[in-house]
């Protein structure tokens, strides 16, 4: 409705608080009696506890609690568990491994811990935490995912010998080896996707409070979705009923999948909270956020892709091992690697395909969720070798993604994987892309470039991603008997501007002043319930969930406009906020009769009074956002400096609520690709130590490491839910790994130098550029 | 982030700084700009007993033409000598490094004198001072005296200050119509530590170039003379030069970049930097 509807591009309204400081993030609040709580940490990767000695510590000035793993604060806690089920190489079941609040035995990974302490200030906290002895023995680490399961390497875990965790297929293989049976050629690759880590601008962080006049316990944390986290927190952990917890998570300074767990120093805080029975906070530093934040990707797969004589595929065969960390103790490590699976079958008539996952523990940090989950990481495989096979056979990788791109008229496509895909014009955005990147002058600008002693490189991506993993979602729209209106909704916001777009979305459908709206979202106590923000799917689950309540009020509405103004329903149109008389000049708005909804002598005999309606979506159908991105690269030839020149995009995210977010969204996703493919590394030692341990040793990167980013959309609406969006979350990430990577190794294919791996870094393109040279 | 306790005291001249520090058996520490000493404390790198705060004292941050020198004193912010017409006139190549140490925050208030107190291997201004001929005016409890900076930097954080030493000024030769400078670094990222630095000065005579000075940094324990390479150019040889560097170099691995490669990147810079140097001066 006019410029706050559904398709315009309205300026966050989020920005001029957070943008102020008037946000209220977990440490704005500070609650009367508060004590702070500090983690003590492993600082070996693998160690065995002998003792821990707290006598000293515990007489310090100030300190309220010392807590070890033996203690029965913490062993009275339940843990958390894995749910999907999983299994093992063997065929049994992989049930998981504990990891409990604060080690028992034995670390296994640097920032395990070990002790918590709490004391009235911070910094009495820490004092005392040093003066804590603990006897460790240190033992054989592993770090790498191939080097953990080589024979000679220490077992993390005995239930699960030679560290191998949970496997997981995918496609069928007989159909698939028969495809490469006959094919006329085969390219092979292998290829490493590193480590890296959020480092979302706000740290985790909580407040966990006891009420002993009604036992709850309140909990106020950095989550991505509260009611998930109560849930966890009441069946697994404390063993109560759900209502006796309440979690509130406001505003939130970033997730991209890192905050959705339920994390042990939440549990902490709450063990305390109740022992004590006085409020605790814990706030991450960021050296902790670097060493205890879930961190990502970390795999290596050999892929190989079989050809016919014209250039068609005929099958994709797949074997990835991936680095899960220390523990299995929840299905966060099992999204990543097994559940986006489906990806790896691209935007391509791909008819066989087969691909086996070993996930594998190693004395590193857990690894889970990271904007893309698993889809970055599957878009790159087939995107290589695509770009591989076309280098193999001597054809432009674009007219090879040409020859093999799912036409538009093929909707609906069923994949020889997981996916259906229900629309999308695959080969548009490859073409618009093309035309917009003006790769026909590619050779010219390369030429330019050599010389300026530049080689340049080009590289495609023409991606689809599945979103949406289809939980339920919950909005309601309670109007108060003044007529104004609160939206509260399940999904949770971080960053997103989806207090922006759900207003939107609202206004649309009710046509209400959007002054006049409030949007709640974050507190288990005022909303329902629901699931959360993650996996792009906020405006399909939520978006939804909010379109099925607006009709309810329209319905309801209806009713008592028609008895108002003694018409049929039938005669009653609702449009642009106003009920109406069809026929007649006759007229009511939205927010009159949500104040005449609280009035019974307004309102038709038998209705129950109130304007108050709830949406449940169930969580619909998985959603296919996806797009063609081309990037350019300039690499220096004498220092192996990868600059990148060029970007392109041309994205269907489905209808767009707003495009000015989108557009952000896609910004920020494309920014997270680019820093993985070039910068972003985190680095262990052979001991587990981790040597990317802040910031001047983790590049994160900066506006400066970026291009101008050229954007365009080719809109296709899905029609499985009502407001035809797919989903924009993550596209930007998923397109932007594999386009950057393949524009550094088409530069290095142009010269004749070996394949780079992530992070394209400078010591590696040159190793691969004096390679060339030695050739 | 929280350092151990520690005491604190405010010096309101040189005299008195250098007093404080005498009391507490050189294990009290100046606090100047405090960018990186505040940083080793929170992270609990260092735990002086006591930090002797000389941002007060009155002068120490000036920035003078005094005798042919260019005086800087020890308290000059990085902010001030970027900004300064007498160095960017007189010590050019001081202009152009400072540009690459860390970023606009940090340099309001880190100052000249704590970084080359410091004498962090990777840092710009001790290759600068190297290469610029540059003398460092060390108060002590015997009095003042004068160290070139050649002998001052001596290993990884070592410099020729004692315990109980304070760096006050440093005295750089003013440039001539004949200075030339160059300076060139490579980084990851703008701003963050060097992977190779090279600061170089030298004469310009004609086409020849004599008193040719190439100081490396990021490439060892301290700023490094590359003799051999400063003999090749003087002669003209650039290639020879270049050649040169793998005896004058004995570059250590970092987490990004091995020896070979760093080897490899001061030869680039080799090669940019003669060519600033051969380039009329502005």
């Amino acid at each position: 409705m006019g410029e706050y509807g559904i398709g315009q591009s309205v300026p966050r309204e989020e920005d001029p608080y957070l943008l102020r400081g008037q946000g209220r993030y977990v440490d704005d609040v500070t609650i009367p009696g508060q004590l702070r709580g500090w983690v003590l940490r492993s600082p070996h990767g693998h160690a065995a506890i002998r003792s821990i000695d707290i006598g000293a510590a515990k007489d310090m000035p100030g300190v309220q609690l010392i807590l070890t793993g033996k203690d029965e604060a913490i062993t009275s806690l339940g843990t958390q568990r894995p749910m999907m089920p999983r299994k093992k190489k063997d065929g049994s079941p992989a049930t998981g491994t504990p990891h409990y609040a604060l080690a028992r035995e034995r670390v296994r990974f640097v920032g395990d811990m070990v002790a918590f302490v709490v004391a009235d200030t911070l910094n009495e906290a820490k004092d005392a935490a040093e003066a804590i002895a603990i006897d460790y023995e240190v033992l054989d680490a592993v770090v790498g995912v191939e080097d953990a399961l080589k024979p000679e390497a220490p077992t993390l875990w005995p239930e699960y010998p030679g560290n191998a965790a949970f496997v997981g297929q995918s496609g069928d293989k007989a159909t698939t080896d028969a495809a490469f049976a006959r094919a006329a050629h085969v390219a092979k690759h292998r290829m490493v996707i590193n480590r890296i880590t959020t480092n979302t601008m706000e740290p985790r962080g909580c407040i966990a409070e006891y009420d002993p006049r009604d036992e709850r316990t309140t909990l106020r944390c950095t989550v991505q979705g509260p009611h998930t986290i109560r849930r966890f927190l009441a069946s697994e952990v404390l063993k109560v009923p759900e209502n006796q917890i309440r979690v509130i998570s406001e505003n939130v300074g970033g997730g991209f999948g890192m905050k959705g767990g339920l994390y042990n120093e939440y549990i902490l805080c709450v063990a305390a909270a109740r022992v004590l029975r006085r409020p605790v906070k814990w706030i991450g530093e960021r050296s902790e956020s670097l060493l205890s934040d879930e961190q990502c990707r970390d795999n290596v797969t050999e892929a190989e892709l079989a050809l016919d004589k014209d250039g068609k595929l005929l099958g994709l065969r797949v074997k990835t091992l991936v680095n899960i960390g220390a523990y299995y103790a929840s299905d966060r490590p099992g999204g990543p690697a097994l559940v986006n699976i489906g990806v790896l079958a691209g935007t391509y008539v791909l008819p066989a395909a087969f691909a086996d996952v070993v996930t594998v523990f190693t004395n590193t940090m857990m690894t889970g969720p990271y904007r893309g989950a698993g889809r970055p990481e599957a878009a790159y495989v087939i995107e290589t070798m695509i770009d591989v096979a076309a280098h193999d056979l001597g054809i432009d990788p674009a007219e090879l993604r040409r020859r093999n791109t799912i036409p538009a008229a093929a909707m609906p496509y069923k994949t020889a994987l997981v996916y259906t895909y229900d629309c999308g014009d695959f080969p548009r955005n490859l073409e618009d892309a093309l035309v917009k990147s003006d790769y026909k002058g590619f050779d010219k600008r390369a030429k330019e470039s050599r010389r300026n002693g530049k080689i340049r490189g080009i590289g495609i991506s023409n991606t689809v991603e599945a979103s949406n993993v289809g939980l339920i979602e919950h909005a309601e729209l309670r109007f108060d008997p003044g007529g104004s209106l609160t939206v509260l909704v399940g999904a949770h916001d971080h960053g997103q501007g989806h207090q922006t777009a759900f207003r939107q979305i609202v206004s649309e459908k009710l046509g209400i002043d959007p002054k006049k709206i409030n949007v709640k979202w974050g507190d288990t106590d005022q909303i329902a319930f629901g699931t959360g923000t993650f996996g792009s799917r906020s405006m399909v689950a939520c978006g939804t969930a909010i379109t099925l309540a607006a009709k309810k009020i329209v319905d309801k509405g209806t009713r008592i406009a028609a008895h108002l103004m003694e018409a049929g329903e039938h005669d009653i149109e609702f449009r642009e906020g106003k009920f109406l008389v069809a026929g007649t000049d006759k007229s009511v708005d939205m927010a009159q009769i949500a104040r005449d909804s609280f009035a019974p002598a307004k309102i038709p005999k038998g209705m129950e009074p109130g304007m108050v309606e709830n949406g449940t979506f169930d969580g619909g159908q998985r959603t296919f956002p996806n797009g063609c991105h081309i990037s350019e690269v300039e690499i220096d030839e004498t220092t192996g400096m990868v600059e990148l020149v060029r970007y392109t995009a041309v994205d269907d995210v489905g209808h767009m609520i707003n495009p000015l977010l989108v557009e952000g969204q896609l910004h920020g996703g494309i920014a997270m690709g680019v820093g993985q493919a070039l910068i972003e590394n985190i680095v262990y030692d052979e001991s587990g130590q981790l040597l990317s341990g802040s910031f001047m040793d983790y590049a994160m990167p900066r506006a400066d490491d970026f291009c101008a980013f050229n954007l365009g959309e080719n809109e296709v609406p899905t029609k499985t839910n009502p407001l035809g969006v797919k989903g924009a979350g993550e596209s930007g990430c998923v397109g932007a790994l594999p386009s950057v990577m393949n524009a550094v190794n088409d530069a290095m294919a142009r010269i004749g130098a070996p394949y780079v791996h992530m992070p394209a870094t400078p010591e590696k393109v040159w190793k691969a550029l004096s390679e060339a040279t030695k050739r | 982030m929280k350092p151990a306790a520690f005491a604190y005291a405010k010096a309101h001249s040189i005299e008195h700084a250098v007093e404080l520090l005498g009391k507490h058996d050189g294990e009290a520490r100046l606090l100047a700009g405090g960018q990186s000493l505040i940083a080793s404390l929170n992270m609990r790198l260092a735990s002086p007993p006591m930090l002797v705060d000389i941002n007060d004292i009155a002068g120490l941050d000036r920035i003078d033409m005094t005798d042919g020198h260019v005086l800087i004193g020890a308290m000059a912010r990085h902010a001030d000598v970027e900004r300064s017409s007498i160095i960017a006139k007189h010590a050019p190549l001081i202009s152009r490094a400072m540009p690459h140490i860390a970023h606009a925050a940090i340099r309001n208030r880190g100052t000249i004198g704590g970084s080359l107190a410091y004498a962090d291997p990777a840092a710009e201004l001790p290759a600068c001072m190297v290469a610029l001929g540059a003398k460092l005016e060390i108060a002590g409890l015997q009095g003042r005296r004068v160290v070139a900076a050649e002998d001052f930097f001596k290993g990884m954080f070592e410099t020729a200050l004692g315990p109980n030493d304070m760096l006050v000024a440093v005295h750089v030769p003013a440039a001539t119509a004949q200075t030339r400078v160059g300076f060139e670094e490579l980084a990851r990222r703008h701003g963050d530590y060097a992977i190779v630095g090279l600061a170089a000065a030298a004469q310009v005579a004609g086409a020849k170039l004599s008193d040719v000075r190439l100081v490396y940094f990021s490439v060892g324990d301290a700023p490094v003379r590359a003799r051999g390479a400063e003999s090749a150019i003087a002669a003209g040889d650039i290639d020879g030069a270049a050649a040169a560097l793998s005896k004058d170099l004995l570059p250590t691995a970092d987490l990004e970049s091995s020896a070979e490669v760093k080897l490899h990147l001061a030869g680039v810079l080799l090669r940019r930097v003669v060519r600033q140097l051969q380039e009329a001066r502005a």
